[in-house]
């Protein structure tokens, strides 16, 4: 397996360098908006990679157990975790999809940045500890406790199948077109690249490969966009008012860029959105896995703390650096598709589309080398996010269908781990073909798709059969899967799908987020179905909850908790 | 570790008081929070124009600080309950658990 781990790892190296060979020439292709190949980026990703790939053979090498694969052995500390949480949080779309917001339209990117970060308090108050007290690898660990494991781990997996999957294809899609943008390299490289790479992290170094590759970019893109952040407003004297009275001037939007917007129209809408940005949180499996990877509910708690932390700061970060990208670029025609009567839209013209604005700005106040800089972070950060949901979705394969459903728990711990290794390769294969045939679709849904089916389906799932003695199998099973089900038929109805997608004239369901609905259907849902289901199984479950309450409030007999 | 350790806390005073007060302190808390975030989500779904009044004849909206103070407090929060959570809830555990062996 070492071996094998180096010669793979070695030839990830090398199809890195041989991809990007050939762009070369194809580099200076004008169509798409794609540049000529950018050296200093190129450079600097090489780096990361090289010492990422250093990092994965370390981690192999470490990796023997289950618990090493899927949990890093237990042993990350709350900081570490806490900013492994944060690196998975801070993908590129919150990076340049909310300073491309701010840019274009001011406030409105603050109500986005508020709402993903308002569910990390919830998270730890209600959820945190109680699912490291309960948990070992997945969440179907915890939802599964004392529940019967066949219908709730399929109904689980399947819940974390769909999330990333729908994730996993918009990150895709994104990662392509920004590196076919940032690096020059055609399309189909930079997904097949990004597929191989994850494959590589993954399969080799499980969960602590995952986790430090998160680490170390969480701390590049913190340092980077605080440096950005930092040189906007030195020339401003620190003064946010300055900063914002130069944007007011600029904007063509005026003055309407410091209020709300068109982003929320109704009270139904806000609240919508805003429950399932919240609670999508808490039911991302990615994320949810990330607290297996600490000794005890002491660290659980604690990388919450540093996680809201990192993400809190980031976030005013990235508001500074699209308040910063509105007063540097929109008076440069240099970052903009000028018309020949040298004209040029100041927020749809940029190069790129506004979700460019960081990138543009990275050049505007620390030059190409900076730019380069940028660049790399922003792909390492897609290579992260994809790895981690890789792992995810790996783990509710090998994990939860295959030991606990298939083979009912007779499975050696080797074999559930080279199950899981197979599965990761089998997920970055699928996402490199999904990659490939989504190119041209609109998949910013995709994103919204994935938090409602995680706070209709993985999350009321997760906290019904924890906090409510009453639960049942058949109520989580039924109120589950309607929550799952209601999710994606409403996205599919709403004006963003049925509308913009597929062309047809009037949206089914009014609304673009299903959450107040879909959420309510699925909490409603297990009530009721655990309420009828008078069965003697039901009874025998009711009674499981008292033991599993103990050990969910105190850890007693936790795994890796208390050493007896 | 045997079944009966359960048993034991559970029926432990102290067991029911500690889950009782931790209970009550983290949703006293995740009320706050969503008080404080729906509270927000409702003034830009019903009032978004107050959120747009300038600050002391400036162009910085009553929005800005608002919405900054909404992420400060997530921070706040999280940092108060683990505060307490690691320290006085911990040690409760601690001496429940360490009795009931």
């Amino acid at each position: 397996m070492r071996t094998l781990a180096t010669i793979l790892i070695l030839a990830g190296l090398l199809a890195v360098s041989a991809m990007l060979a050939p762009a070369d020439a194809a580099g200076a292709i004008e169509g798409g908006g794609r540049q000529a190949l950018n050296y200093p980026a190129i450079v600097m990703f090489f780096i990361f990679v090289a010492a990422t790939l250093g990092i994965t053979y370390w981690a192999a090498r470490r990796t023997r157990s289950a618990a090493d694969f899927y949990a890093a052995g237990g042993g990350i500390t709350g900081f570490q975790n806490g900013l492994a949480i944060a690196g998975d949080y801070m993908s590129a779309a919150s990076f340049l999809g909310i300073s491309g917001l701010v840019f274009a339209s001011g406030f409105d990117g603050l109500i986005y940045s508020v709402g993903w970060l308002v569910g990390w308090p919830i998270i730890l108050f209600l959820i945190a500890e109680r699912l490291r007290n309960l948990g070992k690898f997945t969440f179907a660990d915890v939802a599964s406790f004392r529940l019967e494991q066949t219908p709730i781990r399929s109904l689980s997996a399947i819940g974390t199948l769909t999330v990333v999957a729908f994730y996993l294809i918009a990150q895709m899609v994104g990662a392509g077109k920004l590196i076919e943008l940032l690096f020059g390299l055609p399309y189909l490289y930079a997904v097949i690249m990004v597929g191989a790479l994850m494959i590589i992290y993954v399969a080799f170094g499980g969960m602590v490969a995952t986790t430090w590759v998160q680490i170390i970019k969480a701390c590049l893109l913190l340092g980077g966009a605080s440096f950005m952040a930092l040189m906007v407003l030195t020339r401003y004297g620190f003064s946010p008012e300055a900063l914002f009275k130069a944007a007011v001037d600029i904007h063509p939007k005026g003055i309407s860029i410091m209020a709300p917007g068109n982003l929320v129209t109704d009270p139904i809408s806000a609240v919508s959105l805003g429950l399932a940005l919240m609670f999508g949180t808490a039911g991302l499996p990615h994320i949810l896995m990330r607290f297996f990877t600490v000794a005890d509910a002491k660290a659980a708690r604690k990388s919450v703390f540093y996680a809201t932390g990192f993400i809190g700061y980031f976030y005013i970060l990235t508001f500074i650096i699209g308040f910063g990208a509105i007063t540097l670029l929109m008076n440069d025609p240099e970052y903009f598709k000028v018309a020949a009567n040298g004209t040029y839209n100041k927020i749809t013209d940029l190069l790129g589309g506004t979700n460019m604005a960081a990138i543009h700005l990275s050049k505007a106040v620390g030059g190409s080398l900076f730019l380069g800089f940028i660049s790399a972070v922003a792909f390492a950060t897609i290579l992260a996010v994809v790895a981690g949901l890789t792992l995810a979705g790996a783990s509710a394969v090998s994990h939860d269908l295959y030991a606990s459903v298939i083979a009912k728990g007779r499975v050696s711990e080797d074999r559930e781990v080279r199950l899981s290794k197979m599965s990761a390769i089998v997920i970055g294969l699928v996402a490199i073909v999904l990659g490939y045939i989504f190119e041209n679709q609109n998949v910013a849904f995709m994103v919204g798709l994935a938090f409602a089916v995680a706070a209709s389906c993985n999350f009321p799932v997760l906290l019904m059969s924890v906090f409510w003695k009453g639960t049942t199998t058949r109520g989580v099973v039924i109120g589950g899967y309607l929550g799952l089900v209601s999710a994606v038929a409403m996205v599919v109805l709403s004006p963003a799908v049925w509308v913009k997608t597929f062309g047809f004239k009037t949206a089914i369901f009014p609304y673009d987020n299903p959450a107040l609905f879909s959420m309510t259907i699925a909490f409603v849902g297990i009530w009721l179905f655990s309420r009828l289901d008078a069965s003697e199984r039901a009874r025998k479950e009711q009674a499981a909850f008292e033991p599993q309450y103990v050990r969910s409030e105190t850890g007693i007999g936790a795994t890796g908790a208390l050493a007896h | 570790m045997t079944p009966d350790i359960y048993q034991r806390v559970s029926q432990d005073r102290r067991f029911r008081e500690l889950v009782a007060t931790r209970s009550r302190f983290a949703w006293i808390l995740s009320a706050v929070m969503l008080v404080i975030y729906f509270g927000f989500i409702f003034i830009i779904a019903f009032a978004p124009k107050s959120l747009g009044v300038p600050l002391a004849g400036g162009v910085t909206t009553v929005g800005i600080p608002l919405g900054l103070f909404v992420i400060i407090s997530a921070f706040v929060l999280t940092g108060i309950y683990v505060r307490r959570a690691n320290s006085e809830f911990d040690a409760l555990t601690r001496q429940i658990i360490e009795e009931a062996k």
